[in-house]
């Protein structure tokens, strides 16, 4: 931080990075992050809930998983502020389009990966667990769902970091967190507050990564012991490679 | 349904779509600023990913740019340019930032098809006695095309979209057609210009998909061995347009 030096203070001399402004308009960040954060959450997971149904039926049937599958590729290609633009119609000037369209955005991915992890269940789990008398849902639940939880926060990891990135253009509507102060220091020229934002923004989306990342390794112990034990296994090659 | 009978009644006004501020300019804006951000990025982009892809190396740098790139906001970018002294320069900002965010998805898909290029078959076309540039390009360009295309695809639909938000920081293109739209509080105007935006990059996509089909180096051939390994890669199931664009990604999750 270089504010405070003599002299005219980093708000006069419009600094990129600037000590005064963080003090001075704390409050303002605070609530355009918390406006971020709830949007990007709110997007996400009602992300997730559509998602996964839509997973299972694109999984079910045969014939649905092309519909499924192309309609939320389809949805995808859609400029970002087209997409926000075609909304307004529907729900007016609200939060409700940013959410809306952020939630059409994460489908794709969400359903992708999703279906992506269910399909790599092996069919011999699947055949022992009804085996052991587990009916559909049971299965669904304590066998395949837990198999295909590493694919799942995958994609629920890409979904968070590009709605967190994406948010921002909420700021045409007025409902962009972060990307409205970017908007508003863009018309004043205002550097410092661009640049906060900016920084504040990125800093959400590596957080909300590590945060699930985490989240991840909590929920599956069995991998972490895979994966170490891979890792050991390939260095051990390596080693053995070097050798020879 | 009032939104769409204005956006109807918007479009077919033949004054909306002559002069500076009509449809017609702004399109070709749009075309050409996407075009030459696309060749730009190529032009970077490629030879890397091709040659790291050739050694076997830089794979975590491929990842983790992809992943960066991800998570920096399109919008934050074009603005810190535009107000940065380069903001003086005309278009630069918007060209930069479209270079910027289109190569890491030509980058990593390049690279990654560079890598899944079956590993026997390069090493029986060595056997053969090819050199590396004729393993490069007779052999494993050829096998990783559908992953490089892949990158392409979603390369230029990123570039069709995200010349969109240029308008947001000033620049030209058809968001402007929205951006002006919302500034006049004039839906019709509004609902018009998303519309051309969307049927611009779905257009774009269909003639890019289309593309792919009939550039192949090995057309017919892949389908034969693609049926032999249905399952083994999850790239390489082609469930329609965009769908090994999550595949990568989900590949690249450490």
């Amino acid at each position: 931080m270089s504010g405070g030096a003599a002299g005219p203070g980093c708000l006069e001399r419009n600094d990129w990075i600037c000590g005064e402004y963080l003090r001075t308009r704390s409050q303002e960040l605070l609530d355009a992050t918390v406006q971020h954060l709830g949007i990007t959450a709110v997007s996400v997971l009602i992300g997730l809930l559509i998602a996964f149904p839509l997973a299972l039926v694109a999984r079910r049937w045969r014939c649905a998983a092309g519909p499924v599958l192309g309609l939320t590729t389809v949805l995808y290609t859609v400029p970002s502020l087209a997409m926000f633009a075609l909304l307004t119609p529907v729900f007016g000037v609200s939060a409700a389009v940013v959410v809306t369209g952020l939630v059409l955005y994460s489908l794709t991915i969400l359903v992708r990966n999703i279906l992506a992890g269910l399909q790599a269940v092996p069919a011999e789990v699947r055949e022992a667990a009804r085996g052991m008398g587990y009916g559909p849902a049971r299965m669904l639940y304590e066998v395949e769902l837990p198999l295909a939880l590493p694919a799942l926060v995958a994609g629920l990891r890409i979904a968070t970091v590009s709605t967190v990135a994406m948010t921002t253009i909420g700021s045409v509507v007025g409902y962009g967190g972060l990307g409205n102060l970017i908007a508003s220091g863009m018309e004043g020229f205002f550097k410092a507050e661009v640049l906060t934002a900016s920084v504040l923004c990125v800093l959400l989306a590596l957080l909300a990564d590590l945060l699930l990342m985490g989240l991840q390794r909590l929920l599956t112990p069995w991998t972490r012991a895979r994966t170490g034990a891979r890792a050991r296994v390939r260095r051990g090659a390596r080693a053995a490679k070097a050798v020879a | 349904m009032g939104a769409i009978a204005g956006a109807w009644q918007w479009l077919t006004t033949a004054a909306n779509w002559a002069g500076e501020k009509g449809v017609w300019h702004r399109l070709a804006e749009h075309v050409w600023l996407s075009a030459l951000c696309l060749a730009l990025s190529c032009l970077i982009a490629l030879p890397v990913a091709l040659w790291l892809g050739h050694l076997g190396k830089g794979g975590a740098l491929a990842v983790n740019l992809a992943n960066v790139g991800r998570a920096i906001p399109t919008f934050a970018v074009l603005v810190l340019l535009t107000l940065s002294p380069l903001g003086t320069h005309g278009d630069w900002p918007t060209i930069i930032a479209l270079v910027l965010f289109a190569v890491p998805p030509l980058l990593t898909n390049a690279y990654l098809g560079m890598r899944e290029a079956d590993r026997d078959v390069v090493e029986a076309a060595r056997g053969m006695g090819m050199s590396g540039p004729q393993v490069l390009l007779r052999v494993e360009i050829p096998l990783a095309y559908p992953l490089i295309m892949t990158g392409l695809r979603s390369a230029t639909v990123q570039v069709v979209a995200t010349a969109t938000l240029a308008a947001l920081a000033g620049g030209g293109g058809l968001g402007r057609i929205i951006t002006a739209g919302f500034g006049n509080y004039d839906t019709a105007q509004v609902v018009a210009g998303a519309l051309l935006v969307a049927v611009l990059a779905l257009t774009v996509e269909g003639v890019l998909v289309l593309a792919e089909r009939f550039l192949d180096p090995m057309r017919g051939r892949r389908r034969a061995t693609r049926t032999g390994s249905r399952g083994a890669s999850d790239t390489s199931r082609g469930a329609g347009p965009g769908a090994s664009r999550a595949a990568p990604a989900s590949a690249t999750a450490p």
